[in-house]
């Protein structure tokens, strides 16, 4: 017995409003974001993100006023990512009652922002995101390279020296995402996550390519993660969080049951 | 009937606010203000980031007399969270080594980085996430709380204290059993986040604005 692996539920944001539909049987409106994260805290969820994919920035108020009512009813750890670019924007969401940032595209552009971001607020809130992508050819030394902008802009950083250079830099938490497979439901790419886990001494959140149940224990057993994120399993009712919880629980995985 | 949540400069206090709020009809205010600290009823001490800067900034904001004046005191209810838990022991091994409160005897101590898991992975620091409180004493702040609850821990650093009689919960961790609930008279605290530790949690912090020591 001893610490339990997470399951953190993955929230795409607008304007406050949760989209790309969540289905619980008996919700009001599906894009309630409190509702929405009760009903996930009900269910035993140890972490929920929101990915803040807002585009303009009048409407990212109504991101924050959306924090802040979620913290005022749902005491598990939040983290807000998308969109972070300096220390006022951690700052608004701290404030609102965040928990952790993520840092995404800002990372790759000024590394010194995640430094000075550490510095700042404190490790323990500095989630740094890495998109990682396999380069190698058939046959070569498995590489993975950072991307941004969703995966179309190679940026030439390999991944694993990355991971290390922003835990250096003061990143509590690393949210792994193997872009190649975002979306294909065929499982995480367990090489990188392993690679990545391996290296670095803080906990490696591993997202991208979730389809099952096994591929959530493989994630945890074969890549060494200590959490894992998952967002349309559960938002469309393919699985619930206490049944994921369980079948982990069945192979040996210490969960918060 | 005023609960303060003491503002020395380090860290997000509106998860705890908020958190206890959800508990209480009483007033919960954030403060720096000696009056206001004086004059609440109970205190709750919270913590994040490195011990040098916590310990640093209650020196920079004056505050530090008064919180050991209160300690010594010990006429009205105190909750210490996280690096809040770890400044009242003799001594911290970060940052090569700070003198802390020594409102308890023992010290604070670095997980070692060479801890595995059984499937043979790293057992990362800081130890992130939910695990179990042992609850080694009864305590009115366990009220309610089942033995071995899960509670959320983010920390690189654990409370090793030397006087069992103030250990009220432990914690496992690789090899390490840390000290994550203790206390004496009218103070009790905490390593792990009550405020972020759903149910558990909350009724954690409920029997604290209920405590009467």
């Amino acid at each position: 017995m001893g610490l339990a692996k997470r399951i953190i539920p993955c929230l795409d944001v607008d304007a406050g409003r949760v989209v790309k539909g969540v289905n619980f049987i008996g919700i009001r409106d599906a894009g309630d974001p409190v509702e929405i994260a009760q009903r996930y805290n009900q269910q035993g969820a140890d972490e929920i993100t929101f990915l803040d994919i807002t585009a303009s920035h009048e409407d990212r108020d109504t991101t924050v006023e959306m924090v802040e009512r979620i913290a005022g009813e749902v005491f598990i750890p939040l983290t807000v990512g998308g969109g972070i670019r300096s220390c006022d924007d951690i700052r608004t969401m701290l404030n609102a009652g965040a928990d952790k940032v993520s840092i995404n595209t800002a990372a790759v552009t000024n590394p010194d922002f995640v430094h000075e971001a550490a510095e700042r607020f404190g490790s323990q809130c500095i989630v740094v995101a890495i998109d990682a992508k396999k380069v190698s050819a058939e046959g070569e030394p498995d590489r993975w390279e950072i991307f941004t902008h969703g995966g179309r802009r190679p940026t030439g950083l390999d991944a694993v020296e990355w991971a290390k250079k922003m835990v250096d830099y003061g990143a509590g938490e690393l949210l792994l995402t193997s872009m190649d497979r975002d979306g294909t439901k065929v499982g995480f790419d367990l090489g990188v996550t392993l690679a990545i886990s391996e290296a670095v001494t803080v906990p490696v959140i591993a997202s991208g390519g979730v389809g099952n149940l096994d591929h959530l224990v493989e994630g945890v057993t074969k890549g060494g993660a200590d959490a894992v994120l998952a967002a349309s399993i559960f938002h469309f009712g393919e699985y619930t969080i206490p049944e994921a919880k369980r079948y982990m629980a069945e192979r040996g995985i210490e969960m918060r049951l | 009937m005023t609960i303060a949540v003491i503002d020395y400069g380090m860290g997000n206090l509106h998860s705890v606010a908020k958190a206890l709020e959800h508990v209480t009809h009483e007033n919960v205010i954030i403060t720096r203000d000696p009056r206001c600290i004086r004059g609440a009823t109970r205190l709750v001490l919270p913590g994040q980031g490195a011990i040098r800067d916590c310990m640093g900034e209650l020196e920079r904001t004056d505050l530090r007399g008064l919180v050991q004046e209160l300690l010594a005191r010990q006429d009205k209810p105190l909750l210490g969270i996280c690096v809040g838990q770890q400044m009242l022991l003799d001594r911290s091994e970060e940052n090569g080594g700070i003198d802390c409160l020594g409102f308890l005897a023992g010290n604070v101590k670095r997980f070692p980085a060479d801890m595995r898991d059984d499937h043979g992975h790293r057992l990362k620091v800081p130890h992130m996430g939910w695990n179990l409180a042992h609850q080694h004493h009864a305590h009115p702040l366990w009220n309610g709380i089942d033995q071995d609850e899960h509670f959320y821990f983010v920390h690189s650093y654990y409370v090793a204290a030397a006087d069992d009689a103030t250990v009220f919960g432990s914690t496992d961790y690789g090899r390490v059993t840390a000290h994550v609930a203790i206390g004496r008279d009218a103070t009790f605290a905490v390593q792990f986040h009550p405020e972020k530790s759903s149910r558990a949690g909350l009724r954690l912090l409920e029997n604290f604005v209920n405590w009467a020591p």
